[in-house]
């Protein structure tokens, strides 16, 4: 195999990516203490002040609970219609079924200007008001594909002869589904569902379209840092929704594996 | 599994099992019910707001009264082709794009090797953690946390200080659009390129070995070879996702891409024609590159 100098220099690159990929999260997360009202480096001290601030802050409270109720209408519409396709697409072979996997991945591979302005533009046409509404519709085309990555890797894991086995003994189609397929796959359901309240939950390139006068926790989070006002606020509510990211998808990775989790690809196909 | 055969209690029982049967013994029923709702809401919403969108870029908004006016014509595009301005914005996206795919695909080559085949398992798992980790974390908390790190009095300058190179300018420039653009992107580069160096056969690197191949052969002809349809699989996003992006370049750079038109077309300027307009030459671009992808095989990563 490779010489102990390859894998010793591939080592490195590996801790050093590392490295990159978390220090600019501890960065803004080890902000979020500092005292000082000026942004600069190193931090001078450590104080929770700046999460007091934004806990009494009534505009982060009410579009953090905005970005909650439309993380999870957004989660729930995209677990029902994402377990539909995929099972749809996993039992069934027919023409064109290449082509829904492709659409469905789509919002997630175009720009997500694209969507933010074509979803605009409908709405502006068919002359219905941005609201609350529109933001959940516009984060639930993007979602359901994070469903169906999930459920339908899990359902290729499970064996038919589970069915088949359900059948012989005498269960009726829905019996099977019930108690015997539900079990199988249901923490690949509730970790797509954690994906996809995640998803929406830190979404702001299609939201900024869609929400017309509402504003959700990362339009918040867009507006203040562009207007540099209050940053060390905005730096607590940033650390924050950091977590409020990361945790969901711990969760959804011990559920369901880590191939699951991918956004892009999945790994799991071994 | 045979569909008809004559199973206990279906004869009798309530409407409930007759409607289960009656599914069971039709699978287009079924395949109709369940792909209907969710195709239906792609349809109406995505496809049609993008047909809604190819419409509109074909008509304008008037000067004087700023009202749309339905009347076809090309007037968008040829100002988009035809203002040098506009060219250079294109060309400049483009370019950003795919040199961020480049410099992620370098990247995450090594580390996706190591990880796939030299790591113990046990690492493999953490390691992959730790790339969805900072892939699912906030977007605007990483481009936030680089526009901290670039600001004058930040980590960066306060690195730089100590190692004697002074205080640079980085922050809204196009160089650090570009860092910030290969940082975001490079977790979905690493896991399709990691998800195919992994299911290479040792097999074909041991042969390669035993021909007499070096690492430098071995890494060129069989490894870099079966390791493309997933850099890619890696490059749709990277790509597409810079191309588009209007938040990274209106928060830490100076200078307009293919999205900040979009975005203040619809904002500010209030010409929706024109950002529709602008909006497909991402997808053109997109398309074409979706198709060469296509031919290389890497649609059987996503």
């Amino acid at each position: 195999m490779e010489s102990a100098g390859l894998r010793i220099t591939l080592r490195a690159w590996a801790v050093l990516v590392l490295v990159l990929l978390f220090a600019p999260i501890f960065v803004i997360i080890a902000y979020a203490f500092d005292p000082s009202v000026i942004q600069s480096w190193p931090i001078r001290g450590f104080t929770w002040h700046w999460f007091i601030v934004a806990w009494h802050d009534q505009a982060v409270r009410q579009a953090f609970l905005l970005s909650v109720r439309v993380g999870l209408l957004v989660a729930g519409i995209a677990m029902a219609l994402g377990s539909a396709v995929a099972y749809g697409l996993h039992n069934f072979r027919f023409f064109g079924r290449e082509s829904i996997s492709f659409l469905l991945v789509l919002p997630l591979a175009l720009p997500g200007v694209v969507t933010g302005i074509a979803l605009n533009n409908m709405f502006g046409f068919l002359n219905v008001t941005l609201s609350v509404l529109t933001i959940v519709i516009g984060h639930t085309t993007f979602c359901i594909v994070i469903v169906y990555n999930n459920l339908i890797a899990r359902l290729r894991r499970t064996p038919r002869s589970l069915t088949e086995a359900s059948m012989d003994l005498g269960a009726r189609g829905w019996q099977t589904q019930l108690y015997v397929m539900l079990p199988q796959v249901a923490t690949a359901l509730v970790s797509g569902a954690l994906l996809a309240f995640a998803l929406s939950f830190d979404e702001v390139i299609v939201t900024v379209f869609t929400a017309g006068a509402n504003t959700t926790l990362p339009i918040w989070i867009f507006g203040e840092i562009h207007h540099g006002q209050q940053l060390p606020e905005v730096n607590a509510v940033v650390t924050i929704v950091v977590l409020l990211t990361i945790i969901p998808v711990l969760i959804a990775a011990r559920l369901a594996g880590t191939g699951g989790v991918t956004r892009t690809a999945r790994a799991d196909k071994q | 599994m045979t569909a008809t055969s004559a199973r206990p209690g279906q004869a009798g029982g309530g409407l409930w099992s007759r409607a289960s049967g009656a599914l069971w013994r039709r699978p287009w029923s079924r395949a109709t019910l369940l792909l209907t709702p969710p195709l239906a809401w792609f349809l109406l919403v995505y496809v049609a707001a993008l047909v809604v969108m190819l419409i509109t870029a074909f008509w304008t908004v008037n000067q004087f009264t700023g009202n749309l006016e339905r009347i076809w014509n090309l007037q968008n595009f040829t100002q988009i082709l035809g203002n040098a301005g506009y060219r250079s914005i294109i060309f400049r996206s483009a370019e950003m794009a795919a040199g961020v795919t480049l410099v992620d695909a370098a990247i995450a080559l090594p580390f996706a090797y190591y990880m796939a085949r030299i790591a113990a398992p046990r690492t493999r798992t953490f390691l992959f953690v730790c790339v969805l980790l900072p892939l699912w974390a906030s977007y605007l908390a990483k481009v936030y946390a680089w526009l901290v790190i670039f600001t004058h009095d930040g980590v960066l300058n306060w690195g730089l200080a100590r190692i004697g190179l002074g205080p640079q300018n980085m922050i809204y420039t196009n160089s650090a659009v570009f860092v910030v653009f290969c940082y975001i992107w490079l977790p979905y580069m690493i896991i399709p390129v990691y998800a195919a160096i992994e299911r290479i056969p040792n097999s074909l690197i041991e042969a390669s070995q035993d021909l007499g191949g070096r690492t430098a052969r071995t890494a060129w002809s069989v490894i870099a070879p079966l390791a493309l349809p997933g850099i890619v699989a890696g490059s749709i996003f990277t790509f597409s996702l810079t191309l588009g992006d209007y938040v990274t370049p209106t928060l830490i750079g100076n200078s307009d891409l293919i999205g900040t038109v979009i975005a203040s077309n619809v904002g500010v300027a209030n010409d929706l024609p024109l950002a529709a307009a602008m909006a497909l030459v991402p997808i053109a671009i997109m398309a074409c590159y979706l198709i060469g992808a296509r031919a290389l095989g890497a649609f059987r990563e996503i």
